[in-house]
């Protein structure tokens, strides 16, 4: 007997107590929780996001779509970066005002080549304001997963208002499962050490997040 | 530790006590609990629905656990449909066989690994290593555990028994034989730490073809997989080889994408007190140029179908491993992760350890005893698991005999030796737990008497009382502060 039907088997047995007519997963489960935890607006939204952001530790800035390039481009310099990896269908006109070279994402470039890099720049699918958290889905502007962990520092770009749902279960009936999703909140962080919390042990130390509007 | 046990452990009794004389232990530990206690609480109190949130991940596990097969069924096809590779291992050797084998076929000696509890359950690292692979865990606290040549004393902070000095001196002292040596003049400050971690690590990652993980949650319906972390460790495991093996029980399965929404709530707040932990990876099957190109998922038995078999035990396995039920444990708080000779400490080891090994050695069998029935764990579980239920159940099982199933088996166990104290006082509670009014009445009398109690326990509890002062009788039963507050959510509504 394969190990397959051996645990099957066993499976069944252990529930001869369950009747066939058993309540069907709909019924079963019940949701009875919320779907957003108060009631805001659109831009108290986009708050509580920024908000909730910093308080992990994430490093917020707020512009217009026409400031974008402006803004990026002070914060790769404050930062000293001299390479940036860029996704392949990030916007163009993003990076129009950084002197920083820019570094394509190839599938060809190691592990290696991208830990010589010193930012990565991105979009982002999703934002969760509830928990300070964004979700990246692999989408052209965001590219593959290890880009935005093998850097130690990553700027990304979120639309706001647009981008942005007030919670985890707006989250997920946004996304897409059958792409490589990544939540990130905050910083790369441990406590492992006496529960002092220390940022980055193997992902990004510094997280910068740019809401931006009207675009 | 092959199989899960600690060899040689002696029963928690004895373990306990060594563990309580140790004052560095107890500090560290008291400081720990206490800490992710009190942030956790103010967490949980941010959500007006938690008590919705913990029904219904309460239901959801236990709708799975009730239609496991077709679950299971399900989920093999959705990661077969996904580009993915599905194995089954009825026991602990058989999984450590074919991750073995897995790693052989793609020539590597080397594996990078991601924090995971069935691996540790299954010993797999002692038997990659048996067969010429080096295993490297990647997560700090793990790490300090494996350069230590220690055991894991806590399931989130697994390395919480170690203060910075002491971690300090292994970096120095091990590093080194396992790669990166610590830096010159290495001091014992946290960042300083960590970076060197981080340095030590890196090199490991950035080599490393192989991946080994084990998967928070597994989703039927779409074949995804989801890890919960905070490091990174693991979106580098996970990403970077080019071969991905995740061993996952069989337990770990829900039904939809949507039933995520519940558990990635309460997990987070539950375990480390944030609203959300820093990292989440989610993956189905594999994905053309982002990730590993081969995926390979071993379904994990280890016991848990023997478990399933039980009718009150049942519910441990809806346990998601959020740690919050030992940090409210004055037992655990006081013996430390160790004395539970196992990967499952605290109360969640207590009533899980014994069902999945069965009940024969005497550390297992003395794990149902290693509680104070406070139900304070049953309080903060986010999928309500009724430990002191199955902690009784236990009791009676080891008391008086009785039958289980072991290994798909139905055997009947005969009365453990040397428990007759043990025996007598279960007659008195199996009356009072057959009659709810009984028990209830006996819980608040226990609170309105609370300062008579005695300051030692008696009987197999007296070990470790002897160097404890007992944890206080709390001021309202456990019971009756849920039938008032529905969790704490509706505190102070005189619902
Ligand atoms: S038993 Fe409940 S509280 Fe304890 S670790 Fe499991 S889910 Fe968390």
């Amino acid at each position: 007997m394969s190990s397959r039907d051996r645990i099957l088997g066993r499976v069944r047995r252990a529930l001869a107590d369950v009747a066939d007519d058993d309540t069907p997963y709909e019924q079963a489960v019940g949701r009875a929780y919320l779907r957003e935890h108060g009631e805001r607006t659109a831009g108290q939204t986009v708050d509580l996001l920024a908000e909730n952001l910093a308080d992990y530790r994430a490093l917020v800035h707020r512009c217009a779509d026409e400031e974008l390039p402006e803004l990026l481009a002070r914060l790769l310099a404050e930062r000293g970066s001299r390479t940036v990896l860029v996704p392949p269908g990030l916007p163009p006109h993003w990076l129009a005002a950084a002197a920083a070279t820019r570094v394509p994402d190839r599938a060809t470039s190691t592990a290696r080549d991208l830990d010589r890099v010193d930012s990565v720049l991105t979009g982002c699918a999703v934002a969760v304001a509830e928990t300070g958290t964004l979700v990246l889905d692999g989408s052209p502007d965001q590219g593959r997963r290890r880009i935005t962990l093998v850097p130690d520092h990553h700027i990304c770009v979120v639309r706001v208002p647009g981008q942005v749902v007030p919670s985890v279960p707006g989250a997920l009936g946004r996304l897409d499962p059958e792409r490589p999703l990544t939540w990130i909140s905050g910083p790369s962080a441990t406590s492992d050490i006496e529960l002092d919390r220390v940022e980055g042990v193997h992902g990004p130390r510094t997280l910068e997040v740019v809401l931006v509007s009207g675009g | 530790m092959s199989g899960g046990t600690f060899v040689g452990m002696p029963a928690f009794p004895e373990a306990a006590r060594e563990a309580v004389g140790d004052t560095t232990l107890r500090a560290n530990l008291r400081h720990a609990t206490r800490t992710i206690r009190d942030k956790r609480a103010k967490a949980v109190a941010e959500l007006a629905d938690w008590a919705e949130l913990r029904e219904a991940g309460k239901r959801v596990k236990d709708h799975t656990l009730r239609h496991l097969d077709h679950y299971l069924v399900r989920l093999e096809e959705s990661v077969v449909r996904a580009g993915g590779t599905v194995h089954w291992a009825a026991d602990a050797e058989e999984a450590n066989r074919v991750v073995a084998s897995l790693v052989k076929a793609t020539g590597e000696t080397e594996v990078v690994k991601v924090k995971s509890m069935a691996t540790q359950e299954i010993g797999l690292n002692e038997a990659l290593a048996a067969e010429g692979i080096r295993a490297y865990e990647t997560d700090l606290a793990e790490l300090i555990v494996q350069l230590g040549d220690d055991r894991p004393s806590h399931i989130l902070v697994p390395a919480i028994h170690r203060n910075r000095g002491e971690i300090r001196d292994i970096f120095e002292r091990e590093m080194g034989s396992w790669g990166r040596p610590a830096p010159e003049g290495l001091t014992d400050s946290p960042g300083e730490l960590a970076e060197a971690a981080r340095r030590h690590l890196r090199e490991k990652f950035l080599r490393a073809k192989v991946g080994i993980s084990g998967a928070n949650f597994m989703v039927a319906e779409t074949g995804t997989m989801v890890v919960v972390e905070s490091e990174g460790n693991g979106r580098m495991c996970l990403t970077l080889p080019e071969t991905l093996i995740s061993v996952v029980g069989v337990e770990k399965v829900v039904p939809a994408w949507r039933d995520l929404e519940i558990f990635l709530q309460t997990l987070p707040r539950s375990s480390t007190a944030e609203r959300m932990n820093p990292y989440t990876s989610m993956w189905t099957g594999t994905t053309d140029e982002d990730g590993p190109s081969a995926f390979h998922l071993v379904l994990l038995d280890n016991g848990r179908t023997d478990t399933l078999a039980d009718e009150v035990g049942r519910q441990a396995l809806r346990c998601i491993r959020c740690s919050a039920c030992l940090n409210v444990c004055p037992v655990y708080e006081r013996a430390g992760g160790h004395a539970y000779g196992s990967v499952y400490p605290g109360p969640i080891g207590a009533i899980l350890s014994p069902q999945l090994r069965g009940t024969r050695s005497e550390i297992d069998a003395s794990l149902p005893y290693a509680s104070s029935l406070c139900g304070a764990c049953y309080e903060v579980c986010p999928v309500a698991i009724d430990i002191p239920e199955v902690l009784v159940h236990l009791r009676e099982r080891v008391v008086q005999g009785g039958a289980v199933t072991r290994h798909g088996n139905r055997v009947t166990l005969k009365p453990a030796k040397g428990h007759a104290a043990e025996r007598a006082a279960m007659r008195a509670a199996g009356l009072a737990f057959a009659r709810p009014g009984v028990l209830r009445l006996g819980q608040r009398l226990a609170s309105r008497t609370r300062r008579l109690h005695p300051r030692t326990l008696p009987g197999p509890g007296r070990a470790w009382s002897a160097a404890r002062e007992l944890p206080k009788v709390p001021a309202e039963p456990f019971r009756d502060w849920w039938q008032r507050t529905r969790g704490g959510t509706t505190e102070g509504n005189g619902k």
